[in-house]
């Protein structure tokens, strides 16, 4: 079974238990926990950062860190979601360093609904997702789509709707309210929503809102 | 209700299995109104596409790099244990 299909972040006793270990020395244990979450953390850092190389520092960084800080861990939070936040952070560092700025637009301010933008092109998908997911060009597809949005909304939607991070969960990773989580994670769902429906729509089932002049 | 208010709570509607159980509204809304039912279907299928794709292999030259890294940082970190290989 790959990593991203496992259920989401759930505290199970297999992390946690191998993480106690660690904690006392155990480098066995360590590995083990290594294994069971280097997929899902490179996922993520590849998702944010979009280049293999810079998801493979984000990952050895992520566990180096880990190593350094084990006893930080206190058991507040699941292992893994523990982990993806270290490795979130990272990987923004990532994202600063590229952009040449001393912080991420993460924490400009909260958004308001009044940004999301209104759907467009509403049609019935063609062909159900499982069936999508098996065509060879639907992961340049997701990627370039994923790739369009802006980091700040995009780190929402791989932590939230990818990982299966808790929305609390989300906002302690990221340090941002809930509330600002929720409509960040709504704009970036509409605007995957209008970009693949427009790839992936019939357009002889397109409909058009009746909400244009709201 | 409106679709601009259903658009709002468009999250709650698709995370939250019992919202639309919780407030009748929405289910009024939506059985009423095609493009917001297209929309919200729209989204799940979205997340779902996201959600089942292949995940990314870590490159294969990574793991060994990577390994051997986070064996020197034991080592240092944890002096007195020998991790075996
Ligand atoms: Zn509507």
């Amino acid at each position: 079974m790959s990593a991203l299909n496992e259920p989401p972040v759930e505290p199970t006793e297999d992390d946690l238990e191998l993480l106690r270990r660690a904690q006392s020395g155990d480098f066995a244990a360590f590995e083990r926990l290594v294994g069971r979450l280097q997929g899902r953390v490179y996922a993520v850092a590849y998702r944010i950062l979009g280049q293999a190389q810079d998801a493979e520092d984000v990952v050895q960084q992520t566990f180096l860190s880990i190593i350094e800080h084990i006893d930080a861990f206190r058991g507040e939070s699941a292992v893994a979601s523990w982990v993806l936040r270290i490795a979130t952070n990272f990987a923004l560092k990532v994202l600063r360093k590229r952009r040449g700025l001393p912080t991420v637009s993460l924490d400009d301010g909260d958004e308001s609904f009044a940004s999301v933008p209104h759907p467009e092109f509403i049609a019935a998908w063609r062909e159900p997702p499982d069936v999508l997911a098996e065509r060879a060009e639907m992961r340049e597809l997701l990627d370039k789509a994923i790739a369009e949005l802006d980091d700040k909304h995009r780190v929402v939607f791989v932590l939230r709707d990818i990982e299966g991070l808790s929305t609390e969960e989300t906002a302690e990773a990221l340090g941002l309210s809930v509330a600002n989580v929720k409509v960040r994670l709504l704009r970036a769902r509409m605007q995957l929503r209008e970009r693949l429906t427009r790839e992936l729509g019939d357009a002889a089932t397109r409909v058009v809102p009746d909400h244009q002049h709201s | 209700m409106s679709c601009e208010e259903l658009l709002r709570a468009l999250n709650e509607v698709i995370d939250d299995a019992s919202a639309l159980a919780l407030y009748t509204e929405f289910a009024d809304h939506l059985s009423g109104c095609n493009p917001c039912q297209l929309v919200v279907d729209n989204v799940r299928k979205t997340i779902q596409l996201y959600k089942s794709g292949e995940p990314y292999p870590m490159p294969a030259g990574f793991q060994d790099r990577f390994r051997d890294a986070l064996r020197a940082k034991w080592q240092a970190r944890f002096p007195n244990s020998k991790p075996q290989s």
